[in-house]
């Protein structure tokens, strides 16, 4: 006899599952989890506190977790808009780069420029910045059909490379004894801070996904975003144009991570150096798909990927623990919330080889 | 929002004065890292230096650390994190951290910073590296004896004055033994990245090199020697277990002596800020055994070292030309520090042009 799992597709997303699948997904990873510190020999009730809770009970922590946040939100909110019309911008860490670099320009070739319009312009060149670098894979998928996917990911490496040699070269502090950094950014060439480290770009990258928000459900081309996606014939028929779509949700996820990149540069950092982000640009994309692609779900997804981050620190100094086991949860994590959200859209049922038999039968 | 932060900051002050008022409490030692510890390579040495403070100071200190911390925003964090957890001693390990430790520094006071190779100092913020130039002149000593096409082949991160300065030590070294001694120099672009490195060594060996050297981290290219049957030298540790035949020796960063000086400073309340710049002589650079080498080279490389840790031998004295010919040091005087931190330029001999 044998019996067999299998999945049967919901006639509509289940709406118990689309709220019950990520809750069931944290039970599992926060069970697991357990069992995981269990295992390296720590109680696993308070490693679990170290890691999830304690970055949560203080001010300084929650200020820092907000700076964490701050680039996934950007990103994370551009993206979201970009895939849901079926674009699949991989470059955001290029984008973010490249606005770093434009936003930079400003405090590096304008040092006596300081004043509050040199902040202004520095997040105008900043999201300018990066839309640019996205218009490039824009075009070319309009002009060529080129695969975006491929070349916004082969444009982040360019931008890195770039970032590079002017920071070694041309961008170089004269006073810094040939290191690889500019002179440090001072007075209004720094993000105002609103408490901690918590800064200008925070409040931006709010405003972008009540924005996408806005986007999405009240405006008309937000609309044409959600058509587009669904079904471009569809689209085309209501009279969208599928290049000009493709283009403008890659110059809004462009900007966005621009945004976060002069953000990261002016807000926290403080001067241009070789390696401006651990990576934001793709944790975003974890962060967007986390977060289904809506406002609210990528708010959501941007506080408990930098709770992870943080929550690591905490487990490394408080339990000793690696820093690849927190790499491990978080990718456990991600797994699990992905896998669990299968449940919305599929309905698991269990068939005896008996059902199996009688179904051929018949 | 504001009070509750200033009653809290007020409570975690008093917290600390109760706290540092208790007899017999352990000093904190912190520690950031900007890899993996691993087990080769710059964290590792430096972890290795941790390891040394708990062992020889274990009944007075307690240390902790935080790996695979980047170079951006997360510094701060880190290093805040470990100054709100009551560490009174922090070591940064890399120079990336720089404005970050001054930063932190200025909010804590009390708290006394190390930072590893940068040259920012405040009151609170000492600084330090080694003079692995010192080794690097040891071992081209030995290549220019070993090598019999006279080429090595060297596998460089990125042209900042650390590493200019170790290819031309190196050079001057190999140069003091064989006048023609060529080099060629691959530039990776990173600190760590295996694949890159093995690529490199390939590349350098085909050209003719037939004898390797690297600044940059991994094993790989020692790895790669030992495959192709020709001589290495380890980089920051010891890496004879990747290359049994082939290690030459090995330039070690070994900052335990520094650590626990400095740890013993921090105990003793006679801690100050200053700029550290050791090599051999003070322990801070220690050459692997000599092996795979004939006797005599093993000798003239002992000799070498030891006239270096007294002070008989400075590898950038006099006449020193530069690529182009023009005289950067003259006969019989040495290059003074100021001018060994911001090299920028290729000693003669070196026919590559430097990254610029």
């Amino acid at each position: 006899m044998m019996s067999m799992i299998t999945l049967e597709r919901r006639p509509a997303p289940s709406r118990l599952w689309s709220l019950g699948a990520p809750l069931l997904a944290l039970a599992l990873a926060v069970a697991l989890s357990g069992v995981l510190f269990a295992a390296l020999g720590h109680p696993p009730l308070r490693a679990l506190y170290v890691y999830f809770v304690e970055p949560l009970t203080s001010w300084w922590s929650l200020e820092e977790l907000a700076v964490k946040a701050t680039p996934l939100l950007l990103i994370g909110a551009g993206l979201a808009l970009a895939y849901r019309a079926n674009v699949w911008n991989i470059g955001a860490e290029g984008q973010l780069i490249m606005g770093a670099i434009a936003g930079s320009a400003v405090p590096i070739l304008w040092p006596d420029w300081n004043n509050p319009l040199a902040m202004a312009a520095m997040l105008a060149l900043g999201a300018l910045g990066g839309a640019a670098w996205a218009a490039i894979p824009a075009f070319l998928k309009n002009r060529f059909n080129t695969n975006e996917i491929l070349t916004s990911l082969m444009l982040v490496y360019v931008a890195g490379l770039f970032l590079d040699w002017l920071v070694r070269g041309p961008w170089r502090d004269p006073m810094g004894f040939n290191f690889p950094k500019s002179v440090a950014f001072e007075g209004w060439h720094v993000l105002p801070t609103l408490s901690g480290r918590v800064h200008l770009g925070f409040v931006l990258a709010l405003l972008a996904i009540f924005g996408l928000w806005l986007m999405l459900s009240h405006m008309r081309f937000g609309f044409a975003v959600r058509v587009q996606g669904v079904s471009p014939r569809a689209a085309r028929f209501s009279g969208f144009s599928a290049s000009a779509i493709t283009m403008r949700v890659m110059l809004i996820s462009g900007a966005l991570a621009g945004l976060a990149g002069i953000g990261e540069v002016a807000g926290t950092i403080g001067h241009l150096q070789p390696a401006i982000s651990p990576g934001y640009g793709f944790a975003a994309i974890i962060v967007a798909v986390l977060g289904r692609l809506s406002p609210w779900g990528v708010l959501a997804a941007a506080f408990l990927l930098a709770l992870t981050y943080l929550g690591g620190e905490s487990a490394q100094l408080a339990l000793n623990m690696p820093a690849k086991v927190s790499q491990a949860l978080q990718g456990m994590l991600l797994f699990l919330i992905l896998g669990a959200d299968v449940l919305v859209n599929y309905r698991i049922t269990w068939r005896s080889g008996r059902d199996e038999k009688r179904e051929e039968a018949e | 929002m504001r009070t509750t932060l200033k009653v809290t900051l007020a409570a975690v002050a008093l917290a600390g004065t109760l706290g540092s008022a208790q007899a017999g409490e352990k000093l904190k030692v912190g520690f950031i890292y900007v890899g993996p510890i691993g087990d080769h390579g710059w964290s590792y040495q430096h972890d290795q230096g941790r390891l040394a403070i708990e062992k020889a100071l274990g009944e007075k200190v307690t240390t902790s650390y935080l790996e695979k911390v980047p170079e951006g925003a997360d510094a701060e964090r880190a290093l805040e994190r470990l100054a709100r957890s009551g560490h009174k001693l922090i070591f940064a390990t890399s120079f990336g951290y720089m404005d970050s430790v001054i930063k932190v520094a200025k909010r804590y006071p009390d708290v006394k910073f190390e930072h590893a190779t940068g040259y920012k100092r405040a009151k609170n913020v000492s600084t330090y590296s080694a003079r692995f130039y010192e080794g690097r002149y040891i071992i081209g000593k030995i290549a220019g004896k070993i090598s019999k096409k006279g080429m090595a082949g060297y596998i460089a991160s990125f042209p900042i004055p650390e590493v200019v300065r170790g290819i031309n030590s190196f050079m001057l070294g190999a140069q003091s033994v064989n006048p023609d001694f060529k080099i060629k120099i691959v530039w990776v672009n990173s600190w760590y990245d295996p694949g890159k490195e093995a690529d490199a060594a390939k590349v350098l060996i085909a050209q003719g090199a037939d004898i390797l050297t690297q600044h940059t981290d991994s094993a790989a290219p020692m790895q790669v020697a030992e495959e192709k049957g020709i001589k290495a030298f380890g980089q920051a540790s010891d890496m004879i277990k990747f290359g049994p035949h082939a290690q030459l020796t090995a330039v070690i960063d070994n900052w335990a002596p520094y650590y626990i000086q400095r740890t013993k400073d921090v105990l003793a309340g006679t801690w100050k800020s200053k700029d550290t710049w050791g090599g051999l002589a003070a322990g801070m650079v220690k050459m692997a055994p000599y092996t795979n080498m004939p006797e005599e080279v093993k000798k003239m490389a002992q000799e070498t070292e030891e006239a270096i840790r007294s002070g008989k031998l400075h590898p950038f004295t006099g006449p020193i030309y530069d690529q182009d010919g023009k005289l950067r040091v003259k006969e019989g005087a040495v290059m003074s520090d100021k001018e060994l931190l911001g090299m920028n330029w290729y000693v003669r001999g070196i026919t590559d042009k430097l990254p610029k």
